[in-house]
């Protein structure tokens, strides 16, 4: 694209942001507490949290990138970097963020019929319905093609029955992109199929689980006897990509979720910068060690941004992502464990309060390099799928 | 931002230096030349100059082909895949970035002297064991119209064979820049036997003369005109030392699938999986530094010293992995002399020292991303 053409695109983003962003949307805040999730059940945390998200959902700017007629604005790469900086410049909020967004989305834009798409993807982008998502079981983590929470053709419906574990948000959300199995003699990988569900449904049941940083957002997500209708309305199947084919989708969303939670590793991903941590802080100005830590740190950081640049520039060239996405996931997810760490150390015993906001984000990385397949597991696809190498 | 994707002239280069240096400079090329005692490659410097490689950026004018940092830098990352020695770096990169901030005639007259392969140009800086221009303490006494230089200077890179030698020295206030003939008067020159087994000698000068027209951009300016030349040079060292890095775990990669141990390839065993793939996220994350230091160059120098930096710091620990990982990884084979693998880690130890090391540029990462430490 012509760069008038991007500065144009520029000077109406930023005076249409200008305009239209509340002052209290502009704190840049990036925190699990500032996000907005949408959905049935949300409860605007201010006036000016509901009316940005309405004004850009006007804009298609909950989901810049994606397609006009499914509720985005339809920006290319150049626009979308844009209006990234554009969003940052006055610190803006980002209006909506969710499961919908940053995973199940892409999934449908890629597997899910015209129908799918029309009737799922706006009511995400509008923040109207809030999903989870059902991967993992108690038997099933790394190992996740060994699900085993059992879906039977009915006929006239799906009848669930099972148990999921670490479903987050699971007793927020209103529905749930879940693994199930369709077929029990099939090999492992060849018997799941990629289903929605309504989480109001008789028979579905959650119960919350508490991590060590105090906060509760993970769930039990029972399935009994629940019946899941082949079409949610007429056309729309409760099916994602074809029976018994769903690890396909759920690979290709893991992608997408990987990609996402790796941004964490951005030198801009969350709270301040190391180097003005450390500037600021007592310890950061005296002691060497953290120092050189915490430079090395911001070294690997800056070189891990860039690479976040890199994969974007090439996906959009169209030579994709794909199992690279693994490391952008494994390194990103280690350095954010690694700047918290250093974040904790340069506060001293500042940091040890539960009131303290840097203590609960420290934990909370803790599960960066678990969620979406850990770190271990990470590493396996890399050697396997990109290295080549054996077993 | 520039996109950071290499262009499709760019994988060309890359290409064609990679079909060029399999064929004409493998690592078994070095190996020959240290067996024989030498330290420079004249016959395949003449080829790399026709090829337009030493003048990639003098200008068409004075007969470069003027291809931008980038382009140097991708040169360079495939020299480093096998090791190429050559003084691509100090002539190609530093001295011509130097001599086209002064653009005289007579820096005209030089760069086309380059871009032949005529000239060889050593950068004469260090003076301790680590890389400190600001901290340079050998002195150009003024005399009459001119000045007289003495002192030592260690480490300088191919200082064994050039006939020109950049020598940075204090005169008063400020630091100057000399470009000296390498055979003027007071100049003896002791080659050091170095473990990467290329070319760098100490530089003794005993009141050697120089005149104004001696001086390469302004007396007491130096840093006007050496500055970008070393931040062109350590973002092209950085892309070598990427190179370096891919060409050893290339070889270590290979080696994890023909080893067999326990009745199995060694690759099999997760334990070196891991680390293989760890290898590999940290090579492609040095990638992204190097490409971008290698477009602010080209885009926007003056303020290219974070992305510099950063691409710098980020090859060096890259490499020192990269060649501790491949002699771990080969067992016993990979500590004989027989194999590469050795001089990949030997040159990685000096191309670590060269420019400014891990520590160096660190810092300035650091400070500008506002910590003054
Ligand atoms: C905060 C949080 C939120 C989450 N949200 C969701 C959600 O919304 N939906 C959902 O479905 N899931 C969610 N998860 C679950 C997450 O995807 C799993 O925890 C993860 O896949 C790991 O599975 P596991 O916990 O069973 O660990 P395990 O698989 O039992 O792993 C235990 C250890 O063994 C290692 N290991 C396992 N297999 C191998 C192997 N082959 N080689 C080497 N090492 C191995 C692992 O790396 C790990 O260190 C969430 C998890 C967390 C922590």
């Amino acid at each position: 694209m012509p760069d008038t053409d991007l500065d144009a695109f520029r000077a109406e983003l930023r005076d249409w942001l200008e305009q239209n962003c509340p002052e209290e949307m502009r704190d840049g805040a990036r925190d699990e507490h500032s996000i907005c999730w949408g959905g049935k059940n949300w409860k605007f945390a201010s006036d000016a949290q509901r009316i940005w998200l309405e004004r850009c959902v006007t804009r298609g700017y909950t989901v810049p990138t994606w397609p006009v007629e499914y509720g985005g604005a339809g920006m290319n790469r150049d626009q979308e970097r844009i209006f990234h900086e554009e969003m940052a410049r006055i610190g803006a909020r980002y209006p909506l963020q969710s499961f919908g967004i940053w995973m199940l989305g892409p999934a449908l834009l890629k597997f899910g019929t015209e129908a799918q798409k029309q009737y799922f993807l706006p009511p995400i982008a509008r923040g109207e319905i809030r999903w989870c998502q059902g991967y993992s079981e108690p038997g099933a983590g790394s190992d996740l093609a060994g699900v085993q929470t059992r879906c039977e053709d009915m006929g006239e419906h799906w009848l669930v029955n099972g148990q999921k574990i670490w479903t987050s948000y699971a007793d927020k959300a209103d529905w749930i992109f879940a693994l199930l199995r369709t077929d029990r003699e099939a090999p492992k990988h060849k018997g799941i199929s990629f289903v929605l569900i309504d989480m109001t449904a008789p028979g579905v049941s959650t119960k919350p689980i508490r991590l060590i940083s105090g906060a509760s957002p993970f769930c039990e997500t029972f399935f009994d006897n629940v019946k899941v209708p082949k079409e949610h309305a007429p056309g729309v199947s409760s099916v994602v990509g074809e029976v018994n084919r769903g690890w396909d989708v759920a690979k290709y969303l893991l992608t997408h979720e990987r990609e996402m939670i790796s941004a964490g590793g951005a030198v801009m991903g969350g709270g301040r910068p190391l180097m003005e941590v450390l500037a600021n802080a007592e310890t950061g100005r005296t002691d060497p060690i953290l120092q050189a830590d915490a430079m090395r740190a911001e070294v690997d950081g800056l070189a891990f941004t860039l690479t976040l640049e890199r994969y974007k520039d090439q996906a959009e060239a169209g030579s994709g992502v794909g199992d690279a996405s693994a490391m952008l996931k494994y390194y990103g997810t280690e350095l954010n464990k690694r700047r918290l760490e250093l974040v904790m150390a340069a506060a001293g015993s500042e940091a040890l309060d539960w009131n303290d906001e840097r203590a609960p984000t420290w934990l909370r990385t803790k599960a960066n390099s678990i969620e979406g397949g850990t770190s271990e597991v990470m590493l396996s696809i890399i050697s396997k799928r990109i290295l080549g190498l054996p077993g | 931002m520039e996109k950071l994707l290499k262009t499709e002239e760019e994988i060309m280069l890359a290409d064609m230096a990679r079909g060029f240096l399999d064929e004409a400079a493998p690592v078994a090329r070095l190996r020959r030349m240290r067996d024989e005692g030498r330290t420079h490659d004249p016959e395949l410097w003449k080829q790399m100059a026709e090829m337009g490689w030493a003048g990639v950026l003098v200008p068409e004018e004075a007969g470069g082909s003027d291809m931008g940092h980038t382009a140097a830098g991708v040169i360079a990352e495939e020299m480093g895949k096998t090791l190429t020695a050559s003084p691509f770096i100090g002539t190609a990169v530093i001295a011509a970035t130097a001599l086209r901030r002064v653009a005289d005639d007579r820096a005209k007259a030089a760069l086309a002297r380059i871009a032949s392969g005529e000239a060889i140009y050593a950068l004469a800086i260090d003076e301790g064991a680590k890389f400190d221009p600001d901290g340079v303490r050998m002195e150009a006494r003024r005399e009459g119209n001119g000045f007289r230089l003495s002192g030592t200077k260690k480490f300088v890179v191919d200082g064994g064979n050039a006939d020109r030698l950049l020598v940075l020295a204090r005169t008063g206030e400020g630091l100057t820049l000399f470009d000296l003939p390498a055979d003027r008067d007071g100049i003896t020159r002791a080659p050091r036997p170095m473990i990467d087994s290329r070319d760098a000698a100490d530089v003794h000068l005993e009141n050697v003369e120089a005149t104004g027209e001696d001086v390469l951009g302004a007396v007491e300016d130096a840093m006007a005109v050496l500055r970008p030349a070393l931040r062109a040079g350590q973002a092209a060292l950085a892309a070598e030392m990427a190179g370096l890095a891919a060409g050893a775990f290339g070889m270590t990669v290979d080696y994890l699938k023909e080893r067999k141990q326990f009745g199995v390839p060694i690759g099999a065993f997760q334990a070196l999986q891991h680390r293989a793939a760890h290898l590999w996220c940290e090579t492609e994350v040095t990638a992204s530094a190097i490409l971008h230091a290698g477009r602010m160059l080209d885009h926007d120098p003056d303020n290219a010293a974070l992305a510099v930096s950063l691409a710098k710091a980020r090859a060096t620990s890259t490499a020192i992995l990269a060649v501790q990982e491949g002699v771990q990884m080969h067992g016993g084979i990979g500590m004989t002399d027989e194999y590469d693998m050795g001089f990949y880690m030997k040159r990685a130890r000096v191309a670590a020292e060269w420019l400014g090391d891990y520590g160096h540029h660190a810092k300035i990462v650091a400070q500008k991303r506002g910590f003054e430490g």
